[in-house]
């Protein structure tokens, strides 16, 4: 029986779905715009870029740096095979450049500062913040949720390109002191086969895309969230759930279309 | 957190992105290639390059010394041209040899250049007349198929 | 009632839902006048103060304040509306990540270019007369209840309204800031010459202060006057709610299918536990 209640719940959730996704969109868009509003502050997107980028950022530079020397071991023993240890540094920056580079930092970004973006928006409709805003007369869209976006927007390419750097550094200091490649043929192998439109700045744009994305999901269900104490833990959860598997989908998409 | 202090930890993390960014292009990325901008221009014509790439390294010794800056088909001879870039302080002998290898089994390709014995040097923008083409796998394997096959008749 | 309305709401409905919430509510509030509306939990006062203040719009009858109709304002004039109305919210509000200094200097930041000494001047100004100057530098989280309400009063009268809303001001205080809030619910009505509205359900210290109240249930207004005219209503439902008793009008029984006698017995004969 619980299976054949699946098939009417899908599709109820589906329906349920499409205008929440109207109303997400909308949301969006209102932010987005909300820049050029008069109530939108430079000083508040420095604030934000500050808590979502600098404090965010030892955490991803130990990810990278074990990413990176996870991926020089890896890749040392599946090429050492075919003895074409040589192609090791293209392995690790390709991997790091192309997917891991922006897909972690995306991850790590949704479980670091997405959930805390979710919880800080929804636990401040839940105290009726939003609405003393609105009260005020200063549009919340433009003096909180815009320049949290547009801090994301900019902060988790940085981040990529950081994570790429150090995650790289890794893969070296495993592949070349320890395993004992050769260092020149892991930079020369690298910088002739790694192109900086094709491989760096796609992977950067990926992140771009992420940065959007994940920041979007947060505010968006900190903003739709139940205005109680359960309501900002439910909404927290399913900001770093709903985050994460949308950065996983949308890397296919975008693979699919930025590397073919 | 003091509005100033929050404004100098964001500049510094963007700076941060931007040098990353550099590095990245730099080390890592293609635009590196200014490595040996102020290399002199040499030339070699091959009748096959195989998979021989602009920026394929070349090497003397196993030393690098240049690389490969582009590659033409010259429409006279039906030869293919590569055009080379090699540091400036290692000057070649006009008598030059050029062959293309293949680093392991699988790895990739680039050209080595062996010195001859003559006094002259080549100038810039000269060209290898020496030269021994990529060695193309599919057909040494068919040529050593082929060999025992007709060995054995 | 002889001065000007300030504040006039004609044959409002609004619906949340499926659930009505407001069925027809005439109301007019006089300039410089503090007004009460009282009614049980969930009877849409608070619904009313956003409707008044245009966060919310009724589906159907007409909304004007300070002459102007709500529903025929873009969202640039309901927003220069909104800069002379101030509102107390049930739980303060603050600004977790500001102190007191800046939650009071929000709207004032947000809205005018002061000089840094003419603002701080004003905030001052406004965190004495809630006798709060001194926890000017605090944090929401180390102010205690009350006092976090007083700066947000004093948040919400800054920007100096024609009009202030205040939501359940004493819900949740003890006694003695239940009483500095109502003495500075007058006394800034008062010195600033605003018209207050108050939504609540503490009916003495409401009447102690309010000059005219309304009686909101089923979302109608049941009963309207000043205090002691309420008091003396002839309406069971007002009585009951200005005197507090358990069962009336308002049931005690949330209504239920069957009758408690039948239930127990079937429950018993079913061999259930209760």
């Amino acid at each position: 029986m619980a299976f054949l209640d699946f098939v009417p719940n899908l599709g109820r959730r589906v329906l349920l779905t499409i205008p929440n996704l109207g109303a997400a969109a909308r949301f969006l868009l209102r932010s987005l715009v909300a820049v050029i509003n008069r109530h939108f502050s430079i000083q508040q997107l420095l604030k934000q870029v500050y808590g979502f980028g600098v404090r965010s950022l030892l955490l991803m530079m130990v990810a990278a740096f074990f990413t990176g020397m996870v991926l020089g071991f890896q890749g040392y023993y599946a090429l050492v095979r075919f003895g074409a240890t040589s192609a090791l540094g293209t392995l690790v920056a390709l991997s790091l450049l192309r997917e891991l580079g922006p897909v972690l930092t995306a991850l790590l970004f949704a479980g670091r500062a997405g959930s805390a973006l979710t919880a800080e928006i929804s636990s401040m409709k839940a105290t009726e913040q939003l609405n003393a805003m609105e009260m005020m007369a200063v549009n919340p869209f433009a003096w909180v949720v815009a320049p949290r976006l547009w801090a994301g927007i900019i902060v988790v390419p940085i981040l990529c390109a950081i994570f790429d750097l150090v995650g790289i550094l890794g893969g070296y200091l495993i592949s070349v002191p320890v395993l004992g490649v050769d260092g020149g043929t892991f930079w020369a192998q690298m910088q002739s086969n790694v192109t900086f439109s094709g491989d760096i700045l796609t992977g950067l744009f990926k992140a771009l895309c992420f940065g959007l994305v994940v920041t979007w999901i947060a505010a968006w269900q900190g903003y739709a969230a139940q205005p109680t104490a359960e309501g900002v833990g439910n909404a927290t959860t399913r900001s770093v759930v709903t985050a994460s598997l949308a950065v996983l989908g949308l890397d296919f998409i975008l693979t699919a279309f930025l590397f073919t | 957190m003091e509005k100033r202090a929050i404004d100098w930890w964001v500049g510094i993390f963007v700076l941060l992105g931007i040098a990353a960014l550099m590095v990245l292009a730099l080390r890592v990325g293609n635009l590196s290639g200014f490595a040996y901008n102020d290399g002199y221009v040499l030339h070699a014509n091959f009748t096959n390059v195989g998979s021989l790439k602009v920026r394929s390294p070349v090497r003397l010794g196993g030393v690098t010394i240049g690389e490969v800056t582009h590659i033409g088909m010259d429409p006279k001879t039906f030869m293919a041209k590569v055009t080379m870039r090699i540091e400036p302080k290692v000057k070649l002998p006009t008598d030059t040899g050029a062959s293309i290898y293949t680093e392991g089994l699988l790895g990739e390709q680039y050209v080595a250049v062996q010195p001859g014995g003559m006094p002259q040097e080549l100038k810039p923008g000269g060209t290898i007349t020496m030269t021994q083409s990529a060695v193309n796998i599919d057909q040494l394997i068919g040529q050593m198929v082929f060999d025992k096959a007709s060995g054995s008749k | 009632m002889a001065a000007e309305a300030l504040v006039e709401l004609e044959n409002v409905h609004f619906s949340r839902g499926p659930h009505l919430v407001l069925a027809g509510v005439d109301m007019r509030i006089p300039q410089g006048a503090i007004v009460s509306l009282m009614g049980a939990s969930g009877g849409g006062k608070t619904t009313m103060l956003n409707l008044m203040a245009g966060t919310l719009a009724p589906q159907s009858g007409r909304i004007r304040v300070a002459g102007q109709d709500l529903q025929a304002l873009d969202f640039e004039d309901l927003y220069r509306l909104r800069r002379r109305m101030g509102m107390l919210f049930q739980h303060s509000a603050l600004f977790t990540d500001f102190s007191a200094f800046e939650n009071v200097a929000f709207p004032l930041r947000r809205h005018f270019r002061l000089s840094e000494g003419i603002l701080r001047k004003l905030v001052l100004m406004k965190l004495e007369a809630v006798g709060l100057r001194g926890a000017a530098g605090l944090m929401p989280a180390e102010l205690s209840g009350g006092m976090a309400r007083r700066v947000a009063l004093a948040r919400a009268v800054v920007m100096d309204p024609m009009l202030i809303f205040y939501d359940e001001p004493f819900t949740g205080l003890d006694p003695i800031s239940v009483g500095i809030i109502a003495t500075l619910i007058r006394r800034l009505n008062d010195a600033l010459g605003a018209t207050s509205i108050l939504v609540s359900h503490d009916v003495q210290e409401t009447f102690s202060i309010a000059d005219y109240g309304y009686i909101l249930a089923g979302g109608k207004i049941i009963a309207e006057g000043s205090p002691e005219v309420l008091r003396a209503s002839d309406s069971e439902l007002a009585r009951q709610f200005l005197g507090g008793q358990p069962d009336g009008p308002v049931p005690f029984h949330y209504p239920a299918r069957d009758n408690y006698a039948t239930a127990l017995m079937s429950s018993a004969a079913a061999g259930e536990v209760i």
